[in-house]
């Protein structure tokens, strides 16, 4: 039976692969949990995996998902290594002069400051801030007093916050609440706060097909509300919906 | 990986511990291991090939070649290493795209850079459109082999040109007495004695080499620095 199923689907897939069109390559980090994440079983897993899918399969393409790291994952796109970029990346107006974007996938997100327990909230103004390279919050505590503190990955600005080589982290309220519900060290300070726009698929200026193609198919998705229970099931009931 | 791993918090440790250790992601990283292993055992020789390359051009007394290998060796050793691992894989790609878009579009009407867009016809796509995940993960390690082999056959080519200059200059002439050419008093008497001068800097750029194989991490391989990175990120129950 088991045979039997694997070639059927062998067939459908060659079928397929014959009439569809191109390949659509999405490019993702892999290392941005709940949004994008290699689980334990080496597979990549997460709200913008179960999106993107969903969002293919609508739209009858065939999809492939390609792991590239965040700080090279805008000229690589560019360069044609992939189609598309599925990262939470916000839309921001600096990022529009390279690529173009889809409409927004999920609303803004407040940013939110976290640190150590019982650490002092004026640190937001004079203390070192440790942010994830090249995202808005990187350009948002450069703007402030508070001294920058970069690092490649999300998960290194949480160890830097541990290990008192930054006062607090600045990151996406949803990547941020997980790891403070489930540490004893961690809080949030100050209030939260809009920085950039919302999370929308990165994709080549020159794709206009594809952007129309994928826009269409998020508002399909916003209206038959198919898009609200990806977000609630992945950010919980509290999170923005459309 | 095993049957009893179904229910992992209910193990005794040992059992736990071997579920823990057969994961995917574990049996990625050790697969890693082995991905870099095979780098260096390419790299090695392409880079020994370059090196003795570029030695050659540094020697000849033809001036354009003499330039071309001065310009290599000292432009390479000059620019930091992590430069050349981002741009030689992205511009190499692209000038292979760009080739092919010339050879099989020739009708092709739009420009190739629009913008910041880099934009060939279907059929000049490298790896070719509709090419497999594993045809294109040779694709890029084949791209990061030549890149290391690029940079790192410009400091052997530095090291074998010493070593060659290191040969007694009194052998070259005894061997030239005995009638020999200049090219046969280089095959058989400079390159075999040229390699126990050589020997001490190959071995260190070979350690260099091995110190260098993180690099490929910058290449979007998934090498030994990735995994662990990946397994040594904090968890939460997501």
């Amino acid at each position: 039976m088991k045979k039997l199923t694997l070639a059927t689907a062998a067939l459908a897939l060659m079928a397929s692969g014959a009439l569809a069109d191109d390949v659509v390559r999405m490019g993702t980090e892999g290392a941005y949990p709940p949004f994008n994440f290699i689980n334990d079983n080496n597979e990549l897993e997460g709200f913008e995996i179960d999106l993107g899918n969903a969002m293919c399969e609508r739209a009858g393409l065939t999809c492939e998902w390609v792991l590239n790291d965040w700080d090279t994952i805008i000229p690589n796109l560019v360069a044609g290594n992939y189609d598309t970029i599925i990262a939470g990346m916000s839309i921001t107006e600096a990022r529009q002069e390279v690529i173009s974007f889809t409409q927004n996938y999920k609303e803004p997100d407040p940013s939110r400051y976290a640190a150590l327990i019982g650490t002092d909230p004026s640190v937001i103004d004079n203390g070192v801030i440790a942010t994830q390279s090249n995202t808005v919050q990187a350009g948002y505590v450069a703007e402030t007093d508070a001294d920058l503190l970069e690092f490649p990955t999300p998960d290194e600005t949480i160890a830097a916050v541990r290990a008192g080589e930054a006062d607090a982290v600045l990151a996406d309220g949803d990547f941020l609440r997980p790891i403070v519900e489930e540490s004893s060290d961690l809080e949030f300070i100050g209030e939260p706060m809009h920085i950039g726009g919302g999370v929308g698929m990165g994709l080549r200026q020159s794709d206009d097909e594809l952007r129309a193609t994928f826009d269409a198919v998020i508002s399909e998705m916003k209206e038959d509300g198919s898009l609200n229970e990806l977000l609630i099931e992945w950010f919980g009931e509290d999170t923005p919906t459309f | 990986m095993f049957e009893f791993c179904a229910d992992p918090s209910i193990l005794p440790d040992w059992q736990w511990f071997a579920c823990y250790l057969t994961s995917g992601t574990h049996l990625a990283f050790y697969r890693s291991f082995f991905v870099v292993m095979l780098l260096l055992a390419i790299v090695a020789p392409l880079a020994l090939g370059m090196g003795l390359l570029g030695a050659l051009a540094l020697r000849s007394s033809f001036a354009p070649v003499n330039l071309l290998g001065r310009g290599y060796v000292n432009l390479i050793r000059g620019v930091p290493d992590i430069v050349f691992f981002l741009f030689v894989p992205i511009a190499l790609g692209q000038g292979i795209e760009w080739v092919l878009h010339q050879i099989n579009c020739p009708d092709w009407d739009q420009p190739v850079r629009q913008g910041n867009d880099f934009i060939v016809c279907r059929e000049a796509k490298m790896p070719p459109v509709g090419a497999s995940a594993w045809a294109r993960n040779v694709y890029a390690f084949s791209m990061a082999c030549v890149a290391f082999a690029l940079v790192f056959g410009a400091f052997v080519a530095n090291t074998l040109y010493g070593a060659m200059r290191a040969v007694p200059h009194a052998q070259v002439e005894t061997a030239e007495a005995y009638g020999m050419t200049r090219a046969q008093a280089f095959r058989r008497v400079v390159l075999p004695q040229m390699w126990i001068f050589a020997l001490p800097g190959l071995s260190n750029i070979w350690q260099i080499l091995i110190k260098a194989t993180p690099l490929l991490f910058l290449l979007g391989i998934q090498d030994v620095v990735f995994w662990a990175r990946e397994l040594g990120g904090a968890k939460t129950s997501l």
